[in-house]
């Protein structure tokens, strides 16, 4: 399938934190998307966006590694997907937490720093103060400190959002691969989530590719998106993007792209396409087997 | 808690000169110990299910064990841990899925009442009284290497949890982020299901196939009801399983009528309730840890 309208990248000094070249994945038979070409640098924030089972996660999936690319060259912190172990952090497409799961908070933001080590925790060893330093600073930059310690499973929807985004940067991680981190949080934490996520990558140099549903509340922070759509994508600045031109064609129906009064641009008619397969919100359980969306 | 009290008693002095008694305390220890710590991730994984599967399968495979005049050991091992594995096979990736563990589990106990017919039939030599004993567990008819055997699998097992604790608890509660960070979440299932197996397999030599649900359950619930520390909670429920295990034999040898079996899982039991008369807070769950 022919690559549609991709915009001439930058040439950087720095190697790409993120390199596709050419890419195209195949999930039970079927070409989901082909010809994605991406470079992301340091620090960039870049969002995936696309209309409902087009397999935006399957391409966080793809950068973690979980996903082989059926053709074309992937590169993630200069190596092959799946190598970079810690550099990376990961937010799924989330469920929320069992309501009667006996675990705090920072329990699992601990996780995140050492669940990946065999063994148990040793009390009173040095490893375990740092770990505690490190927990103690990240969860108070998410501004989770107030609900920390209560059971997770009887936080809200975003106070879980949150102290799973400092699960995913406890390790100090240079890739944040964030899938739908805003899905079903109410406006106001939509708003807090973004902009946090927003500062993250501002003051810490994180480099940040996010999947999202609805780009409005993200737009304004955006160095580059990358639009998936059946068969084809198009990446490039938001602002050759996201045009009513570029986004009526990839969603093949009428889609208006409105500047405001203080310049921001707005979305509007983004349709609701119905997914091609199962549910977007797919059973947790499944997510390896590489469902769409 | 009730052990220095029964410690006292006077019927209790004399139990530690007792052979049989000191081989059901030294095997007891290991069996409880392990199905503390297993109980403790089952009831993490919502895979309880999983153990009282299990429970039919010891029955079964103890039958029939005695019915091909096999060795009781591989029966109880072979079948439990084959049939752990085949759960995580069936069910969605290395976790037994309820529809499935339903569906198989009332054939296999059929199967058990078919070897124990099978059992009482043919070898007319045989002990009328087997499926009685594998039901209800017969830990003080234990003899000394038996005992020894039971408390060395029961230490493997423990070392076996403890060895893969942090990342199986990533991969309970946060499979998907664990999977990314690398940790091999299947093959941990699969490790997890098989030590659930050697477990039930061990447990039923104490409690007998049908209680050995209650020596998985009740301790770990307790626990996790008592803390919300993960690693605390861990090791609490390894530690109320062993002090059941005592109090339980305890009374048992102090009150003749009462069956080892019913001591430990009334104790359990007991455990298990009062931890709903007190806020399940992390703090006093400390102190209560203390003050078993």
């Amino acid at each position: 399938m022919a690559r549609q309208g991709t915009s001439p990248e930058p040439v950087s000094a720095a190697a790409p934190v993120v390199a596709l070249q050419d890419v195209a994945v195949r999930v039970g038979g079927r070409t989901l998307w082909s010809g994605v070409d991406l470079r992301v640098g340091a620090g960039e924030f870049v969002a995936v966006l696309g209309p409902n089972g087009v397999g935006k996660s399957t391409l966080v999936k793809v950068l973690l590694g979980v996903q082989p690319a059926h053709e074309g060259r992937v590169r993630v912190l200069g190596g092959a997907p799946g190598r970079a172990g810690e550099r990376v952090g990961y937010l799924p497409q989330r469920r929320s937490f069992d309501a009667s799961l006996r675990m705090r908070g920072t329990d699992v933001v601990r996780l995140g720093w050492d669940g990946d080590r065999w063994g148990v925790p040793l009390p009173r060893s040095r490893a375990r103060r740092a770990a505690r330093k490190r927990i103690a600073e990240v969860i108070e930059r998410v501004g989770a400190a107030g609900y920390a310690h209560r059971p997770i499973g009887q936080c809200s929807g975003g106070e879980q959002q949150r102290l799973l985004i400092a699960q995913a940067l406890v390790r100090r991680p240079e890739l944040l691969l964030l899938d739908e981190p805003l899905d079903s949080l109410d406006l106001p934490n939509q708003a807090a989530v973004a902009s946090l996520i927003g500062r993250i990558c501002r003051e810490e140099g994180v480099t940040v590719v996010m999947v999202a549903h609805d780009v409005n509340p993200i737009l304004s922070r955006l160095d580059r998106v990358v639009y998936l759509a059946e068969g084809g994508a198009v990446s490039g600045p938001p602002a050759e993007v996201i045009t009513s031109e570029t986004l009526t064609r990839l969603y093949r129906t009428p889609v208006e792209v409105l500047r405001t009064s203080d310049g921001r641009l707005v979305v509007v008619g983004q349709p609701e396409a119905p997914a091609r397969h199962s549910d977007r919100h797919a059973d947790r359980h499944t997510g390896r087997d590489g469902g769409p969306a | 808690m009730t052990s220095p009290v029964l410690l006292a008693a006077p019927g209790w002095a004399p139990a530690l000169g007792q052979p049989f008694f000191q081989h059901a305390l030294v095997a007891g220890t290991g069996i409880a110990a392990a199905a503390g710590l297993v109980g403790y991730f089952l009831v993490l994984r919502a895979q309880v299910f999983t153990g009282d599967a299990l429970s039919h399968v010891a029955f079964t495979g103890a039958l029939a064990a005695f019915a091909l005049g096999a060795s009781l050991r591989i029966g109880l091992y072979g079948g439990c841990i084959a049939f752990a594995l085949l759960l995580g096979v069936l069910g969605k990736r290395g976790r037994a899925d309820d529809v499935v563990i339903g569906s198989v589990f009332s054939w296999i106990l059929g199967l058990g009442a078919f070897f124990l017919t099978l059992y009482t039939t043919s070898r007319s030599a045989g002990n009328g009284n087997a499926g009685v004993g594998v039901l209800f567990g017969s830990i003080f008819g234990l003899s000394s290497g038996q005992a020894l055997t039971a408390a060395l699998v029961g230490a493997g097992i423990c070392a076996a949890v403890l060895a893969v604790a942090r990342p199986l608890l990533f991969a309970s509660v946060d499979e998907a982020v664990a999977a990314a960070r690398g940790v091999p979440v299947r093959v941990l299932g699969f490790v997890f299901l098989a030590l659930v197996g050697a477990c039930a397999a061990e447990a039923t030599q104490a409690v007998g196939s049908l209680l050995i649900l209650g020596l998985l359950a009740a301790p770990a619930g307790a626990a996790q009801r008592m803390t919300v520390r993960p690693f605390l909670a861990l090791a609490l429920s390894a530690g109320l399983a062993v002090a059941e295990m005592w109090a339980g034999l305890a009374m048992s040898y102090a009150v003749p009528k009462t069956p080892p079996s019913f001591g430990i899982l009334a104790v359990a039991t007991a455990v298990y309730g009062a931890t709903f008369l007190r806020k399940p807070r992390g703090r006093r769950a400390a102190a209560a840890a203390n003050a078993a």
